[in-house]
């Protein structure tokens, strides 16, 4: 009898996958301006340390919220003993609010349809279980953030079938590509549950068009399937257009109270956004009571930590810090991708036009030995193992060209920043002069032949005359 | 189409129970010294609110354990970014120097076999999916903690089947009960892939002896079966005898390196020794590299906030702290135990001995109309509306035998449980005088009977003499 169950023993954790293992050839031999300067720079980690500085300031002025008191008296006990999956009514008030400010008002939010949960991780497999049963399908855009292969599929069982995207129209959605996976999951025997689309888009960088959105709605109306949104990356978007959040789309078709507004649901986390992946601060946003209750209960097995929802709660409502807050860190995000962007031009490398994320998603065609996923491999290993960078290949997002990398700009100084632009620049260049150089050794060769050639065509000449 | 799961539409997640249904009772209408003096009574939480003194002082002696501070220095930054699934090295290190302290350092535990876990809710659910299949089942102990069945068999779909423990020896597990166990699952169809105990036992109170744990070792091995040890009490054992380990005994027996220690997982958290229920901190601990690699991969899915781990780590790592926490604590909940021990001894009812946990098991049979589930059910719903207390029902832990409840001790202030204790005699006197009071009135009734009958008869036999002038 087997001792273990499959999925301890399996793959399907998906954790094998270049994107990981980039990371561990990193961890072996990480970058360090001073320690190890020839280290490899970590640009496969979508973490945001821009704005630290500005969430320690509010720490410093605000001691009571992580000293676990309020209005000077202590609420340890109280925070202690809570674990109530309801979550703590404050931060959930703050939260819908903070979520509301990021979409600029235009949307607001009901806390009572908010459920926390330990990190987006934990919201997106538990919508998983509440919306199919294992062996059904979801349908996501490709490329696509490779944490999906477990976060959605492990212990769920459930499949991903993905939406083919291209660059010939820059990776968007399209109602052809919808129709096709549809059918792929069918002649799959795959029964569709629904469409999760990521928007802003990882690894993409871009925010989703409001044309992209309504196709979605009609898509879903259609076909009668649930629609989950992981807006996750919605405060990082820094330059137009603006965001666009899918209840937005909705609200703006009047399509409130409908069948089909109860089966749009939103992710969130404070993870991006904040810079705040330890704390583990997740949520689910639904329209359906039902899908709401289940998830609530589900919420049992990755609670939030009582102690950070309370100190949240007090950051996120000094709505005077929060202004501010989302103001200044999209404007540093706006700043460091023109600053990896002009830096990827230098080396003659274009990425897709971007204006959210804390990634660029980087056109490297050019500098495949051959338009396969093999060459991608060996140029992704050439730039982790030489170039000394962690980069995440496109093929680690399912992208269907080969060619393209993620390139995260945020988890760094601007120091080293720019150092990883020197090193690509360098590595570039010398691909370039060898490549000139084979182009040159090849030339030569077609010389010496014709020089040959002429060489005999003369020997005969005479002989001809 | 169905739009939702079946997980999202059943009752599979069990909390349409009795366990959960009280506490919503209590919820509209919680008793208050002063706000609400005749509301109901919490006895139905598990909590340890003994000791939080103890841990607030800690707490003002080490505000950089709260402020992200090390040394002085700011260690925000690193903690904002750190959620490394592997968890905090320094938090490991304490929390196996921590449980090797509980087990009075009989054993020695190594970080590297800990996984971190939001609770131990989320530490069973998955360890259930690492050791077991859709439709596997594990075998549990009667009576059990009812929130089991949400956390062992709804997202996973394992299956529990029981093994029955009764009062005839203080609810201890036995081979034949073992056996029979076994037997039915495989008469289900059901692959067993392990027990699950919780030691000390949750609602019994009781720590499980050497003979106990020798005893489930030795049935693991012969059928090839996992054990997981949830030992989320341990630190709550107040009395004799010491607390014993499965890690210990399978020490003492030399099988540290075997097969089976491969198969023995221990379950842990920091919600009932220190009663931080809210901060979520729950581990699992096994000596099995596959099963700890799994679960650690699994645990992103409840990561423990860094936050979270940055303060405990410092806590647990204070020695002096420790040592001093786990002696007092354990001090005031023997304490309590006896105050709710003698109250209702007062009121003439009787709980298992035990040595452990925050509840006490308690004997109600006698207070039970008749010896029926029915009549647990009639007896619980009274003394939740008429007696205003919220204690959990034996039927709810799958107890085998009506009439048994589990009262909570330690969640409430002396005032409060000295109240409950007024009202569990006033309303077992009034059950012990009403059930005197029926039998008098029914002997009464037979008297007046039998008296009305004799007038008859020796009126009858009168009236025939009269005549006869």
């Amino acid at each position: 009898m087997r001792l273990l169950s499959r999925k301890a023993t399996c793959n399907a954790h998906g954790q094998d996958s270049s994107y990981f293992l980039g990371w561990q050839e990193y961890e072996k031999n990480p970058y360090h301006e001073i320690k190890n300067p020839t280290g490899i720079i970590q640009m496969g980690l979508a973490e945001n340390q821009l704005s630290f500085d500005l969430l320690e300031s509010w720490l410093a002025n605000n001691p009571d919220a992580a000293g676990f008191k309020k209005d000077g008296e202590s609420i340890f006990r109280e925070l202690a003993l809570f674990q109530d999956y309801h979550g703590l009514p404050d931060f959930k008030n703050a939260l819908v609010d903070f979520m509301a400010e990021i979409r600029e008002n235009r949307v607001t939010f009901d806390q009572n349809k908010i459920v926390l949960t330990a990190g987006a991780t934990s919201a997106n497999e538990t919508l998983m279980f509440c919306l199919a049963e294992s062996g059904e399908a979801f349908l996501l855009p490709t490329p696509y953030y490779p944490g999906f292969d477990r976060d959605l599929k492990w212990r769920t069982g459930v499949e991903i079938v993905p939406i083919q995207c291209t660059s010939s129209n820059d990776f968007q959605i399209t109602a052809p590509a919808l129709e096709e996976a549809y059918l792929e999951a069918q002649k799959r025997n795959l029964r569709v549950k629904g469409v999760l689309v990521t928007n802003p888009s990882n690894p993409l960088g871009t925010t989703m068009s409001r044309s992209e959105l309504n196709l979605l709605v009609n898509f879903i109306t259609a076909k009668g399937i649930h629609l989950i949104s992981d807006e996750i990356y919605s405060g990082t978007v820094f330059s137009s257009p603006g965001f666009v959040s899918i209840m937005e789309v909705l609200k703006d078709r009047k399509c409130e109270n409908t069948e089909v507004w109860k089966r749009v649901h939103i992710v969130y986390s404070l993870s991006k956004d904040l810079g705040l992946p330890g704390f583990r601060v997740g949520a689910i946003y639904s329209n359906d009571e039902l899908v709401a209750s289940a998830a609530t209960k589900m919420s049992s097995f990755g609670l939030v930590s009582s102690q950070t929802q309370y100190l949240l709660s007090a950051l996120l409502s000094d709505s005077k810090f929060t202004k501010n807050y989302i103001s200044e860190n999209q404007r540093r995000l706006k700043q460091r991708q023109n600053f990896l962007v002009k830096g990827l031009k230098k080396a003659g490398i274009i990425c897709l036009k971007s204006n959210a994320g804390l990634f660029c998603w980087v056109n490297m065609k050019h500098l495949l030995g051959s338009n396969t996923f093999e060459a991608e491999m060996e140029l992704w290993k050439k730039i982790v193992y030489d170039v000394k960078l962690n980069i995440s290949p496109g093929s680690s997002c399912h992208c269907t060209e080969p060619g393209w990398f993620r390139v995260c700009f945020a988890n760094m100084s601007e120091e080293t920043l720019n150092l990883a632009m020197a090193r690509l620049k360098s590595f570039v260049d010398s691909m370039t002069m060898t490549s000139s150089h084979q182009m040159l050794k090849n030339s030569r060769k077609r010389s010496l032949t014709k020089w040959v050639f002429r060489l005999s065509f003369h020997d005969r000449e005479p002989e001809e005359r | 189409m169905n739009m939702l799961s079946y997980k999202a539409s059943s009752d599979s997640h069990g909390q349409e129970s009795s366990y959960f249904l009280g506490w919503q009772e209590y919820e509209k209408n919680p008793y208050h010294q002063l706000q609400n003096p005749n509301g109901i009574v919490q006895m139905g939480l598990a909590e340890n609110q003994l000791s939080f003194d103890l841990l607030e002082s800690w707490l003002e002696n080490n505000p950089d354990s709260v402020g992200f501070k090390r040394n002085g220095e700011s260690v925000f930054r690193e903690l904002a970014l750190f959620q490394d699934y592997h968890g905090l090295p320094a938090f490991k290190n304490a929390l196996v120097e921590f449980m090797a302290e509980i087990r009075r350092n009989k054993v020695k535990l190594d970080p590297n076999k800990l996984v971190l876990t939001a609770g131990s809710t989320s530490a069973n659910e998955t360890l259930m999916f690492c050791l077991a299949e859709r439709g596997d089942a594990f075998l549990l102990p009667t009576p059990y903690y009812p929130g089991f069945d949400r956390d062992l068999k709804w997202r996973t779909e394992v299956e529990i089947v029981p093994i029955h423990c009764s009062s005839s020896n203080g609810f201890r597990i036995t081979m034949p009960a073992l056996e029979k166990a076994h037997q039915r699952a495989l008469k289900l169809d059901l692959k067993v892939k392990g027990i699950l105990i919780t030691n000390p036992s949750n609602p019994l109170g009781i720590s499980m002896t050497r003979n106990e744990l020798n005893l489930l070792i030795s049935f693991a091995m012969a059928k090839h079966i996992h054990i997981v040890s949830d030992e989320i009490f341990s630190g709550t054992v107040f009395d004799c005898p010491n607390y014993i380990s499965i890690a210990e005994v399978l020490m003492d027996r030399q099988l540290a390196n075997s097969e089976i220690s491969r198969c023995i997982h221990i379950v842990y958290s920091l919600s009932k020794d220190l009663g931080l229920s809210g901060f979520r901190v729950g581990m699992i601990y096994s000596n099995n590299e596959t099963v700890v690699s799994a679960a650690t991969k699994m645990s992103s899915f409840g990561l423990v906030s860094s936050q979270t781990q940055y303060l405990l780590s410092n806590m647990l790592s204070d020695k002096k702290f420790t040592g001093k926490y786990l002696k007092e604590n354990q001090k005031r909940l023997k304490k309590r135990k006896q105050m709710l021990v003698s109250g209702l001894q007062n009121a003439g009812i009787r709980c298992l001995k035990s040595n452990a946990g925050l509840f006490c098991w308690v004997d109600m049979r006698h207070l039970l109309s008749t010896q029926t589930f029915e009549a647990e059910k009639e007896l619980w719903k009274k003394i939740l509306g008429e007696v205003g207390l919220n204690i959990s029902p034996g039927s709810s832990c799958h107890c085998s035998e009506p009439g048994w409840f589990r009262m909570c001790f330690a969640n409430m202030s002396e005032e409060t449980l000295t109240v409950a204790m007024e009202r569990i005699k006033d309303f077992a006197q009034s059950v012990t005088s009403t059930r005197n009071r029926k039998i008098t009135m029914y002997h009464q009734m037979i008297c007046d009977q039998r008296s009305l009958i004799n007038k008859w008869v020796s009126k009858l036999s009168s009236h025939d003499r009269e005549s006869d002038r």
